[in-house]
């Protein structure tokens, strides 16, 4: 048996692994990297939340929840929701605790698709919306996103790529990797087209904390919009909890308990502690991520300051933490752009083809990082820059 | 206001940033940052701007004590008068009126034990007002104004990620 692949199902052969794996052996490879290729907080979570964790093992919580997670962290969800984007969820049967929104995300797809059905997806965006597309054997289809527009998805975009089998569209915003957001008026232009073509939307929304100059808007609060859309939110980013793997799902009853069904086969429960830390971060995590927002805000500032001193064009991103500036001026691939820094400078960036062909010609350079990180990457890019400014 | 109570934040954890700095992070400008620390500094709002050093590491063994120091008011001035002149000696760090079982907590940093036994029985306990003291030495630190002596947690996440 010399070649198992033969026996891989046609769809897992037909995905690419992520673009990103071959980057991360390069950079591990090499030594006094100074990282802006990381997609998580650079805080560890606050204490008061790995307590509780602490807590509730000493206390025995050790054992499964029910499918849809622990009631009281249902109940806090509702709360959240409610009183920051003025949505109500009941607790009982809309809305559904994940294993991250990586989870989510696969099963909402999986609830939603049907061999062949379209799945309308903006890019350049997170990797995973179109191989989980097509591993719920759907087909992706992308919608172009440009810098000139700040990466928002324009109605005249999303109409030209509706066909009889368009089903779903996934709305990734704040985004990764631009930082773009869709503002209320932004999502407002696309609910007609949304509700003409009988629509479901994906709405993920992990990064809706991490909004500057303003507050996030969910599509899901719009008019006719609420039992179209299933709103994906989670704790990584806001609450700095990654490695917890804690998300949840929220939306019609109908959808909710076909996403149920698919996670109570596969998935069970999400872990008992994480779900015990997500209930003391909704509870009493909310100042400390105020602060944290505000600091990454400060640090948005300083990296997009420095990107315009070293003559990087960057339109200003409003969410996540995530600046995509152009290379234009090198005339480099974004691979290529990539490659050469870290090798002549020691800065990690993510090629911004990874997210999506609308991506090339950029770079993402995340900002969870350190001042003097971010104020020495910067020196040793504008260096890198002025070497190779394209004649 | 907002801005004052910005600037200040920053520079408790950090002072060694500079206006310009400053003024990047919070999308103002530099000369408004400048007139603003200015007048805090002025106001005595910032009292000054120091390190903090983990000496012990450093390889210096000066000794802490914190001691607590029962007091007799006076008349009109209550504890102040006593307080600031507490306060006035070099080797006294911090002094703080508590409630409670005692009145001030002087913490003094000296050479050696000899120096804090002196400072004790020679200037401290001879005041007129002062009844008693108890002293406490501090054998190790572990935080100190919000910074961990002995941090473990670095960054550990991985270098890229999607």
């Amino acid at each position: 048996m010399n070649n198992l692949t033969r026996h891989l199902s046609r769809a897992v052969n037909s995905i690419a692994p992520s673009g990103i794996r071959k980057f991360f052996d390069l950079v591990s490879q090499t030594q006094g990297v100074i990282s802006l290729g990381v997609g998580e907080p650079d805080f560890v979570t606050p204490w008061h939340i790995r307590e509780a964790c602490y807590y509730s093992l000493e206390k025995g919580y050790t054992m499964y929840t029910s499918n849809l997670g622990l009631p009281e962290l249902r109940e806090e969800i509702a709360a959240y929701m409610l009183r920051g984007f003025g949505i109500e969820y009941d607790p009982a049967d809309e809305i559904l605790v994940t294993v991250g929104v990586s989870e989510a995300v696969d099963l909402a797809l999986r609830s939603l698709v049907d061999p062949g059905d379209e799945v309308l997806i903006p890019e350049p965006s997170y990797v995973s919306y179109a191989p989980g597309t097509v591993l719920a054997y759907g087909k992706p289809v992308l919608l172009q996103t440009t810098a000139d527009n700040e990466f928002r998805l324009t109605p005249e975009e999303l109409a030209a790529r509706i066909t009889p089998r368009s089903k779903v569209l996934v709305l990734p915003y704040p985004n990764n990797p631009t930082g773009g957001i869709m503002g209320r008026e932004d999502l407002t232009k696309l609910v007609d087209i949304i509700i003409d073509n009988d629509l479901i939307v994906i709405s993920d929304e992990i990064y809706c904390e991490l909004t500057y100059n303003g507050r996030h808007a969910s599509i899901a609060a719009l008019p006719g919009m609420r039992d179209r859309t299933i709103v994906l939110n989670g704790f990584s980013k806001a609450f700095a909890m990654t490695g917890w793997r804690i998300g949840y799902a929220c939306g019609n009853p109908a959808i909710i308990g076909a996403m149920t069904k698919i996670h109570q086969y596969t998935m069970l429960c999400a872990p008992i502690m994480s779900q015990m830390a997500a209930i003391e971060a909704l509870r009493h995590g909310e100042p400390r991520m105020r602060e944290m927002v505000e600091e990454y805000d400060y640090r948005r500032r300083v990296i997009l300051k420095g990107f315009a001193e070293i003559g990087l064009d960057c339109f200003e991103p409003k969410g996540a933490f995530y600046t995509f500036p152009s290379i234009q001026v090198t005339g480099m691939t974004s691979e290529e752009f990539a490659e050469k820094l870290l090798m002549e400078e020691k800065v990690a960036v993510v090629p911004g083809n990874a997210f999506g062909p609308s991506g090339e010609g950029f770079i993402r350079c995340c900002y969870a990082a350190s001042l003097k990180q971010i104020e020495e990457a910067i020196e040793r890019m504008g260096r890198f820059v002025t070497r190779h400014r394209k004649k | 206001m907002d801005l004052e109570r910005k600037i200040l934040k920053l520079y408790e954890k950090n002072a060694t940033l500079s206006p310009r700095q400053m003024a990047t992070m919070l999308g103002v400008d530099e000369e408004e940052i400048r007139a603003l620390i200015t007048k805090l500094e002025q106001e005595k709002i910032i009292l000054g701007y120091n390190a903090i050093i983990n000496w012990e590491k450093w390889g210096d063994n000066g000794v802490t004590a914190m001691i607590d120091v029962k007091v007799t008011p006076e008349r009109e001035v209550g504890f102040d008068s006593i307080a600031e002149r507490v306060s006035r000696f070099p080797e006294v760090r911090c002094v703080y009126l508590m409630s409670g079982t005692y009145d001030l907590s002087v913490v003094v940093q000296c050479e050696n034990m000899k120096d804090v036994a002196r400072f004790i029985s020679d200037k401290l306990a001879t005041l007129d007002h002062v009844q008693s003291t108890v002293t406490h030495f501090v054998l190790k630190r572990y935080k100190q104004d919000n910074f961990l002596f002995d941090d473990p947690e670095e960054d550990r996440r991985l270098v890229v990620s999607p």
